[in-house]
């Protein structure tokens, strides 16, 4: 069996000051805590969640979303 | 804190009547005798000592627990020169065993070092204790200056990082020695060895290498004659709290923690212990014949951690001690995580108004909550630690948590506090 590469979502705690973009762009796997600091779901993404994952990481002003290639589920 | 004579077991610290009185080279070779540490390469000596390391099962002393020998691993497959990074920092304020074995036995910490050093190939060895700790750095200077005159072909140093609870950290450590910033950083991949400059670090706590020292003499099965099977060897606690004589201890890995610290005579009924330090957890006095080593405290809830043992007697207050601890672990922040920023000195607040009675309905289960959230988003594990002491007092003392939460507030918050602190803090009721 062929397994595909799927992404790990991380946060940097030290580069992260709850702007809390990631958890508007990707819900499915990131919450705010009472303070805004975001609480991760390390459940590796899926092709559908790909782009907003990848946007999640992109448009952090801080650049502490990190995404991590790991053996995926799909 | 003074040293306690009460030991049973002298493989570390041997201060005693006949002990020695100098903690000199010569006194210190005439106690443990000489160690071979060959001053170039030597792959066959090297490879001897590695696996005599291991079988010994020496643990690492520092609060981790890994096999010692397991971390060189890494740091042999690299074709760099290491650095040798002696981990002497004792952040923990109710620890005094680095300061006891710099003190007591500081060649044994430094054979330790040259000795995995000359095993990696390593050139320098750098000692870190903390820049408030004079004493223990000028014994160490000694006994480097004295090295240096017997022939030691090594660099030896001795750096002062600042005394904050979490400079102990090994890549807040490796950063300071990198660029003098004291501070945890996020690793990526914890298998990937920390460098400074381009050298990979080899850092093991002070303990942990004169451990070393004691198995390159004496070998593996000398080792694991005492102690466990799972937990061999002795290790050093710092035992405090209320107990008549409060100190440093040898004792054998897997002594119930009751007979620990009946060592050192505690005074009077006890309502709890204090295990690991103040990123460990609490252990409740029915547990007291838990074996003191790592495996059996994590399934009572607890940790070794640095060995330290706080006795809690049942005239102070469990919860009033726990808010304390949480204040100041929450001040000891590097400041550099949300979670940790905010969630520690929430949690601080709550237990400070449930100490006095002040608190609202959903207080516990406000705290038992931050106290989860944290764990695992710091770069470090100090707001796992915190998180873990907290949570683990809430169980202990879960009847008077019951009480303080209903109102009803003990009188033993008045009682002054048996824990150590570097600058006491006030118990402020909440005020933030």
């Amino acid at each position: 069996m062929r397994l595909e590469a799927g992404l790990r979502v991380r946060v940097d705690p030290v580069a992260c000051d709850a702007f809390g973009y990631c958890a508007e762009l990707l819900p499915e796997r990131v919450t705010l805590d009472e303070w805004g600091y975001p609480v991760v779901d390390g459940t590796p993404v899926g092709p559908e969640l790909v782009e907003f994952a990848t946007r999640a990481a992109a448009e952090c002003p801080r650049r502490a979303v990190l995404l991590e290639r790991v053996a995926g589920r799909h | 804190m003074t040293t306690s004579t009460l030991q049973a077991v002298q493989r570390l610290l041997h201060t005693g009547p006949g002990g020695p009185t100098d903690p000199g080279l010569a006194d210190h070779l005439a106690l443990h005798g000489p160690v071979a540490i060959p001053t170039g390469a030597d792959p066959a000596w090297s490879e001897v000592l590695r696996a005599e390391v291991a079988a010994s099962g020496l643990a690492g002393r520092g609060g981790g627990g890994f096999p010692a020998a397991a971390k060189w691993d890494s740091v042999l497959r690299s074709n760099r020169r290491p650095v040798v990074v002696v981990n002497a920092m004792e952040g923990e304020p109710a620890s005094a065993k680095d300061r006891a074995l710099l003190a007591w036995s500081p060649h044994l910490v430094l054979d330790g070092a040259e000795l995995v050093a000359a095993l990696s190939g390593a050139r320098s060895v750098v000692v870190c204790v903390a820049d408030d700790r004079d004493d223990s750095a000028r014994a160490v200077q000694r006994a480097v200056t004295e090295r240096r005159r017997a022939g030691s072909c090594r660099s030896l140093t001795v750096s002062r990082p600042p005394a904050r609870y979490v400079t102990g950290e090994e890549s807040a450590l490796v950063s300071w020695l990198e660029r003098d910033d004291a501070r945890p950083a996020l690793r990526i991949d914890k298998s990937v060895p920390l460098r400074v400059g381009r050298r990979p670090v080899l850092l093991h706590n002070a303990e942990t290498l004169a451990q070393v020292a004691l198995i390159a003499r004496h070998g593996a099965a000398w080792f694991r004659q005492l102690g466990t099977d799972d937990a061999p060897g002795t290790t050093l606690v710092t035992v405090s709290g209320a107990v008549r004589i409060p100190g440093v201890v040898e004792v054998e890995l897997g002594t119930p923690v009751d007979d620990v610290v009946q060592r050192c005579g505690p005074t009077g009924t006890l309502s709890g212990y204090l295990l690991g330090g103040y990123g460990g957890a609490w252990l409740a006095p029915e547990l007291g014949s838990t074996p003191l080593a790592s495996a059996p405290l994590a399934r009572a809830g607890a940790t070794l951690g640095v060995g330290i043992v706080v006795a809690l007697p049942t005239t102070s207050c469990g919860i009033a001690e726990t808010a304390r601890i949480a204040r100041w672990m929450a001040g000891e922040s590097a400041g550099q995580c949300g979670p940790c920023v905010f969630g520690l000195p929430a949690i601080a607040n709550d237990l400070e108004l449930l100490a006095v009675g002040r608190s609202d309905a959903d207080v516990l289960a406000r705290i038992d909550e931050r106290s989860r959230s944290v764990v695992g988003r710091g770069a470090c594990r100090h707001p796992d630690g915190v998180a873990r002491m907290v949570r683990s007092a809430l169980q202990v003392f879960a009847a008077d948590a019951a009480a303080h939460a209903a109102g009803r507030p003990c009188d033993g918050r008045r009682q002054p506090s048996v824990l150590t602190f570097p600058a006491e803090p006030a118990l402020t009721g909440g005020a933030s």
